[in-house]
């Protein structure tokens, strides 16, 4: 079955929690157990309406025993399709994990209250996503049962949207403005009789109506080597195949490729997956290559079509967003992974923090937990990079602290 | 020859995951249960490595209340596929006072399993340890990365997990910790069951509907074994019955049921969640709700 992963952005207090636990209550996968307590603790509250940001309360038990929240993931599925939204609801830590959240989803719900508008919190949400380029938005005015369900309110927050919009760099990104309540479940699963004047699709018929097709990156294929295959059996004595994960764009038999950093030729022979052999792979297939020539090829090596090598350097420069408690400073040393490639990095000069609200880069001399700023980092060794714009996977790397092991940031390659 | 590869995302990732596992680490182990997960784990370990044998040992910790369809299932497997089993008792530490059994009505080995298990880690030097969890399964879990680092004690710190940013796994560890991978973090047990149909895996017979003793004890079905303390009133009754996850006989429910192929099983997965909550709207419960109820108490 196909596969949607979401992040959701939104601030306190502007109905995310709501907005999820509609989805799981309108896609009927929330369990009995759930609804009866969600039924309990409204009654309690004294609503007259299911409070469903109950559905997250794991969240909510975490908030009062004082844990750290992170990224939680929460599943729901239609006939169609299975979805896993990454719940990012951290507060203090709002930048990693919303960071970490919209890493690994393709679309992006940010929340915005119709009696506020776009806020500071907003620029935030949306210039996360232009970082990391996460190519369907869906903008979801909520609470317009709070004013009155106005056409005017939410075509002055469309408006405000396009303005900030104009800011941004990323000009293939998808942004679609739905005005919904969550609470009552208007054009979440269902349309909204209040505001006829919208003609658009709900939020979940959106969702359901995305195909994998619209995710696809226009970029060259990336194929890095995770570990090679030698099975060293009587049937398989001569057998060697690459296995990894196709990024950027398909592969085909016959392709000629270059091997990195060795910069050896070979044609692809053969493309396996399992006791099957295909005649082409799309980008995110898992698979097992096997080459013409016997070239030597190692893990942290990476196959690209010839004639479509990657610049080779050994001074990255980078958009990176720190995540560990210990500052980032010039000098510092880590151990840099870029795709299965593992190198020794020093940090050369940080160029100054990156304004979340589209405000540019100002000086600095740090990157503190949860900041975001534009650094030089000198290799021990050449890597063949992309630029992230270009090419996601091998357009990004983290940075590990050597003496702790944590991950201590992640790059964007500029 | 021909065909473009179109390849399942969840399956994808998976394999991914194998991959690096092999690649970071030393001295992974795949953690077997003889379930469904585990055996899902199996399926997507041979694709990963695939001409090449499953390039780790799986490890079985046998608390000695398995259901015996599951030994039985468990030795043909690793027959077949020619795997190297490490098998390591509870019943062993029990013997030699390490553990301590418990009593009464509701004991169980199950948490005498740890123990066993981190021993075993400890013996082989495991640096990786791949398990089954799903995020769905319970709250935790929904927080758990998919390499989780444990100390020396086999402790997680929860409150201070290394963020995981798109596919990009860092195992890198201290002598004395090891990581536990969750190759199928994000699938759900739908997820799983469609898999296991689609692939046309094998599972333990006792995962299908079949005729069993069972007794009914707190609104759950019990079955009725040497190894499950029963009271005098509690008489076991045959009733037409299957287990929706396996695990020990003392801890795993059975929940009343027809489906006796993996379609029928896929079927009664999705209704149950369907007309759970028609029962909501008719606010009365329909016996498929229940028997997700049911579940859950066992979870």
């Amino acid at each position: 079955m196909e596969v949607l992963k979401i992040a959701t952005a939104g601030s306190v207090d502007d109905g995310k929690s709501t907005l999820i636990g509609r989805l799981l209550y309108d896609t009927r996968s929330l369990t009995s157990d759930k609804l009866e307590s969600i039924e309990a603790s409204s009654r309690k509250k004294g609503l007259d309406y299911l409070d469903f940001s109950l559905a997250t309360d794991g969240l909510v038990a975490e908030r009062e025993q004082g844990i750290t929240i992170d990224v939680a993931h929460i599943y729901f599925s239609t006939p169609k399709k299975s979805y896993i939204i990454a719940d990012t609801p951290g507060h203090v830590e709002y930048t990693r994990n919303m960071v970490t959240g919209a890493s690994t989803s393709q679309a992006s719900i940010i929340l915005i209250d119709a009696r506020k508008g776009v806020i500071e919190q907003t620029y935030r949400h949306f210039f996360i996503n232009n970082l990391l380029r996460v190519k369907e938005v869906i903008v979801a005015v909520n609470k317009m049962d709070l004013v009155n369900y106005s056409e005017n309110v939410f075509n002055e927050i469309v408006a405000e949207f396009q303005e900030l919009r104009s800011k941004s760099d990323f000009k293939g990104q998808n942004i679609t403005f739905i005005p919904v309540s969550a609470l009552w479940g208007e054009n979440i699963a269902e349309k909204s009789s209040a505001m006829s004047w919208y003609e658009g699709d709900t939020v979940l018929e959106h969702l359901e109506a995305l195909k994998a097709e619209d995710f696809e990156e226009e970029s060259q294929a990336r194929f890095a080597v995770q570990t090679v295959i030698r099975p060293k059996t009587d049937e398989y004595h001569d057998y060697r195949g690459y296995a990894g994960k196709i990024s950027g764009s398909s592969l085909k038999v016959g392709d000629e490729v270059t091997a990195l950093p060795s910069l050896t030729t070979s044609t692809i022979k053969d493309i396996q997956f399992f006791d099957e052999s295909f005649e082409e792979a799309p980008a995110g297939s898992s698979v097992t290559i096997s080459l013409a020539d016997d070239i030597n090829v190692a893990r942290g090596d990476m196959l690209v079509k010839s004639g479509e090598v990657p610049q080779q350097t050994k001074l990255l420069e980078a958009t990176v967003c720190w995540m560990d408690n210990k500052a980032l400073l010039p000098g510092n040393k880590y151990l840099l992974q870029h795709n299965t490639n593992g190198i020794l990095a020093k940090i050369d000069r940080i160029e100054g923090h990156v304004e979340t609200n589209f405000g540019g880069v100002t000086k600095a001399d740090s990157l503190k937990l949860n900041e975001i700023g534009k650094v030089s980092i000198k290799l021990s060794k050449p890597v063949f990079a992309d630029n992230f714009e270009e090419n996601k996977a091998n357009g990004r790397f983290i940075l590990i602290d050597p003496q702790t092991n944590t991950t201590a940031g992640v790059g964007f390659i500029s | 020859m021909g065909a473009v590869l179109n390849q399942n995302t969840l399956e994808s990732e998976a394999v991914y995951i194998f991959r690096e596992v092999v690649a970071q680490f030393e001295n992974p182990v795949l953690l077997f249960s003889g379930g469904k997960d585990s055996i899902t784990l199996v399926r997507l370990a041979q694709k990963a490595f695939f001409p090449a044998k499953i390039p780790f040992p799986l490890l079985h910790i046998d608390t000695g209340h398995n259901f015996p369809e599951t030994i039985e299932f468990r030795d043909k497997l690793v027959e077949e596929l020619g795997l190297k089993l490490i098998v390591r008792h509870v019943q062993d530490d029990i013997d030699s006072g390490k553990a301590i059994e418990e009593s009464g009505k509701y004991s169980s080995r199950n948490s005498l399993q740890t123990n066993t298990l981190l021993d075993a880690i400890e013996e082989f030097k495991f640096d990786a340890c791949i398990g089954g969890a799903r995020r769905d399964e319970e709250k935790a879990r929904a927080k758990e990365r998919i390499f989780s680092v444990r100390n020396d004690f086999g402790e997680w710190d929860e409150k201070n997990q290394r963020p995981e940013v798109f596919d990009m796994l860092n195992g890198r560890i201290e002598i004395g910790q090891n990581v536990r991978v969750f190759p199928i973090s994000n699938w759900t047990e739908l997820d799983v069951w469609s898999y296991i149909a689609t692939e046309n895996i094998e599972i333990p017979s006792i995962y299908y509907a079949h005729d069993r003793e069972i007794f009914e004890r707190d609104g759950l079905l019990w079955s009725a074994s040497e190894y499950v303390y029963r009271e005098e009133h509690e008489i076991p009754v045959k009733k037409r019955v299957r287990f929706r996850t396996v695990g020990d006989m003392t801890c795993t429910a059975a929940v009343e049921s027809d489906a006796d192929s993996i379609d029928k099983i896929v079927q009664e997965i999705r209704e149950s969640a369907i007309s759970e909550r028609g029962a909501r709207i008719d606010d009365k419960r329909s016996e498929a709700a229940m028997e997700t109820r049911k579940q859950q108490g066992y979870f």
